[in-house]
């Protein structure tokens, strides 16, 4: 187990600190830089957690495809038309409250919630149980989600070709 | 309550089995880091080779003379001939060249993005099958891991680019990034076809269904939707490799190299041997895929020992690297307009109907 523990508090403590430089980082693109170290470590979380489907789609989403995005809409907008990008602070007081808000809220989840403490027992593939559970017990958020997808991608064919 | 001689023996237990878990510990991580420096040298060695078959094959289709005269006065490697020390020169040119980083540079992205693109190509090393047992990482979503590792290497391409201060750079990188992204599709569509023909994500037992002979391989199933979906694959690769045809985010007669401009010495080497380590992935992907793997085309024949399966494997491989090196030094590059023209109107609706004609023929005729 000590293996699982070393390996456990590396990813934990890449994820927090990558997460500390994305959210300090006044530059945008260090943010994003700092939000691939952390995507990288959530995904090797889900791997210790015997999640190895979902830790390979945390990278092929978030990274090929969300982190690409964004640094491709920083590039255009930084290099290409001269928009300043930089995160600053501002409304102090109404931010400070919210984030109290939402730190109780995670506080008493986090405190009232009995965690499995140990590590998988058995590491054993889920692909084809997801598989399965996609085309029969939740069919229908299935079909919901890849609509609401079909319409994203008509929209965003219909604004491309208007601009 | 226990004596203090039983306590003492207990301590030594507990010391004990502390250790135990200790030297199991460390044995899986020095096993991990061995696979790892294994995965290094090969891609290393493997990218080198690459370079060379560049350099030779390059020279022999385009009458270019200065790779075939590089030799050394060694007495007796002198008679070899044939400019045999190419790659050797271009190597020790590659470590003593000098460091070179833009002023207007940001220096930190800079150094990482060739560290992101290298390692991302050695990650996806980790789970090839070089044979039966010789797999560094048997993943059951080997493929999958392969597809979405990759990803690492576009991002690595932009904060190259970007980071350089250069236009060209950001318009080369910009490029690359639009082509990888625009190709995983098709290329990520004609790889389902032979997950469904198999229902496996694990290279291991992709290969295991094709053993037995070439009437076997999955490019002669399903006639003619897993040949195409082979052609799809492999024009989809070429592009994501940043290859000829499509090397338009490098094009040195417009942006003089795109994203790696601004590199040189070290940090250009790794950017090399990635995309050399990268054509060998793809040949290594490609022929478990849909050309046997490891496996002998003769059956039984060959097929005994690891030895063979390396042969195979290898001799598949660098089939497909011959082939990628030959396009490069015959077809003239595409532009832009046409590349993406390629990508969502050929190689995407094909490659829906070649897996659509295989879901149907699994679903009616078997």
């Amino acid at each position: 187990m000590a293996l699982f523990d070393s390996v456990f508090y590396g990813f934990a403590a890449l994820t927090v600190a990558s997460a500390g430089v994305m959210v300090f980082s006044r530059n945008v693109v260090y943010s994003a830089v700092g939000l691939l170290f952390t995507f990288f470590g959530v995904a090797g979380i889900y791997v210790l957690l015997a999640a190895d489907f979902i830790a390979i789609v945390q990278i092929l989403i978030y990274v090929g495809g969300i982190l690409v995005l964004l640094l491709f809409g920083v590039m255009l907008s930084q290099k290409g038309a001269g928009v300043d990008f930089r995160t600053g602070t501002m409304n102090v007081l109404p931010a400070a409250l919210v984030v109290l808000g939402v730190f109780v809220v995670l506080f008493r989840v986090v405190s009232n919630t009995t965690w499995p403490v140990h590590a998988p027992t058995e590491y054993s593939p889920t692909t084809a149980t997801l598989g399965t559970l996609l085309m029969t017990d939740y069919l229908i958020p299935f079909e919901i989600a890849s609509v609401l997808l079909l319409g994203a991608l008509i929209g965003a064919a219909f604004i491309a070709r208007k601009g | 309550m226990p004596t203090p001689v039983f306590s003492a023996s207990l301590t030594l237990t507990n010391t004990i089995t502390s250790l135990t878990t200790l030297s199991e510990t460390l044995t899986s991580f020095i096993f991990m880091a061995l696979g790892a420096m294994i995965i290094t040298g090969l891609a290393a060695v493997l990218a080198l080779v690459g370079v060379y078959l560049e350099r030779k094959i390059s020279a022999h289709m385009q009458d270019r003379v200065g790779p075939m005269e590089v030799n050394t006065e060694i007495p007796l490697l002198k008679n070899i001939g044939h400019g045999w020390a190419q790659t050797l020169a271009d190597a020790v040119k590659l470590l003593i060249k000098e460091d070179v980083v833009p002023d207007a540079a940001d220096k930190k992205l800079h150094l990482l993005a060739p560290f992101i693109v290298f390692a991302a190509t050695l990650a996806a090393f980790a789970v090839l099958p070089f044979g039966r047992n010789l797999i560094i990482s048997d993943l059951n979503v080997g493929l999958f891991y392969i597809v979405a590792i990759s990803s690492f290497v576009v991002i690595g391409i932009i904060l190259a680019g970007w980071s350089s201060n250069n236009k060209w750079s950001l318009f080369g990188a910009m490029r690359s990034a639009a082509q990888i992204v625009s190709f995983e599709i098709p290329a990520s569509l004609a790889l389902l076809v032979v997950i469904m023909a198999v229902g496996s994500l694990n290279l291991g037992e992709i290969v295991a269904f094709q053993e037995g002979g070439i009437h076997k391989w999955l490019i002669f199933q399903y006639f003619p939707f897993n040949l195409l979906a082979f052609l799809i694959f492999f024009i989809a690769s070429l592009a994501e490799l940043n290859r000829a045809p499509f090397d338009i985010p490098e094009a040195e007669s417009e942006i003089i190299a795109g994203f790696h401009t601004e590199y040189s010495g070290m940090k250009f080497a790794m950017f090399f041997l990635a995309e050399y380590a990268n054509m060998f992935l793809v040949g290594v992907v490609i022929s478990t895929l849909f050309l046997g793997g490891w496996s002998s085309p003769f059956g039984s024949f060959l097929n005994g020992s690891a030895f063979f399966h390396v042969f195979w494997i290898a001799l598949k491989a660098f089939s497909i690297i011959f082939v990628q090196i030959w396009l490069r030094w015959t077809l003239p590059r595409v532009r832009v307009d046409q590349l993406m023209y390629t990508s969502w109107k050929v190689l995407t609706p094909f490659a829906f109907v070649a897996m659509v004609g295989v879901g149907l023929w699994m679903v009616l005729l078997n």
